[in-house]
């Protein structure tokens, strides 16, 4: 939950540095509320208030993320740690423990719908994007080595028998890794036909 | 699996309190129906039905775990 923390100084700005430094963070990453404003007195004597101040970080997207897969894995009761690491625009999730076959799903197909929701959710009331993936002991990136793999043996046919090749259906993200590791191919191209859900990446000679 | 799609549904909508899932339990099937807030109803369903699909498969990789079939409904 949001950790708050409060703080006692001579002024309201002493107050708030010494939360923050005792916090770790910055101005822009917290919520101030001023208790007790603080009163020098007359000639520092009389009347003297100390400042009193409640800082408390600000919920950031990547522990709202966290929060809902917590909540989902505890009621799919699967056994999972998740791992978060955040900056500016994105959210990383890495997942791990025994039940991972369940969280990937058929060819990710839960993995993808958990970082789609997860994505809804964190920047439901947000004004910038912030970009969300899952990870699941690194089947992101065993998937794409795959994909690339795939992409330039089916290119390699597509030149030998000169003929095109319509792969199956693709979500957006791994249709870009098959466009993106034939783009520089000098033999064939790459485009999509169909509307998604069953949008499929093409392979013909150039 | 009611209350993971409970959460799920609550989690996306405007209006959580107002969501609200009924479960009907067959033989070897389980019918989940959802409700929302009229104003939520895009939240849940999506463009082309996106979220709603999305909604569903997490459900169905619950509903694998116990061994069932699971339908989601989503009612006006």
């Amino acid at each position: 939950m949001a950790k708050s923390i409060e703080k006692t100084a001579k002024t309201v700005q002493e107050a708030v540095h010494a939360a923050l430094e005792e916090l770790r963070t910055a101005e822009e990453n917290v919520d101030i509320e001023v208790i007790e404003e603080g009163n020098k007195g007359i000639f520092g004597i009389i009347g003297n208030k100390m400042a009193r101040v409640r800082v408390t970080l600000k919920e950031t997207g990547g522990d709202k993320a966290r929060m809902f897969l917590a909540q989902v894995f505890d009621k799919m009761k699967l056994n999972a740690d998740i791992d978060v690491e955040e900056d500016e625009n994105s959210v990383v999730l890495k997942v791990s423990g025994k039940d991972i076959g369940i969280i990937i799903g058929r060819r990710g197909e839960t993995l993808d719908s958990l970082q789609y929701l997860a994505s809804l959710i964190i920047n439901k009331n947000r004004e910038s994007y912030k970009r969300v993936v899952i990870d699941v002991e690194n089947y992101r990136q065993k998937r794409e080595d795959t994909l690339v793999k795939l992409a330039n043996r089916l290119a390699e046919r597509v030149v030998k028998y000169k003929k095109n090749i319509t792969l199956e259906p693709m979500n957006p993200y791994e249709r870009r890794i098959i466009h993106s590791s034939l783009q520089n191919n000098k033999y064939v191209e790459t485009y999509s036909i169909g509307d998604e859900p069953n949008r499929k990446v093409v392979i013909r000679l150039r | 699996m009611k209350e993971l799609l409970e959460l799920i549904a609550k989690s996306l909508v405007d209006f959580p309190d107002e969501v609200s899932v009924n479960e009907v339990e067959g033989e070897k099937s389980i019918i989940l129906e959802l409700r929302v807030a009229k104003d939520d109803m895009g939240k849940v369903i999506g463009r082309q039905g996106r979220i709603a699909k999305a909604i569903r498969t997490v459900v169905k990789a619950a509903a694998v775990k116990e061994n069932k079939r699971v339908v989601v409904e989503i009612l006006q």
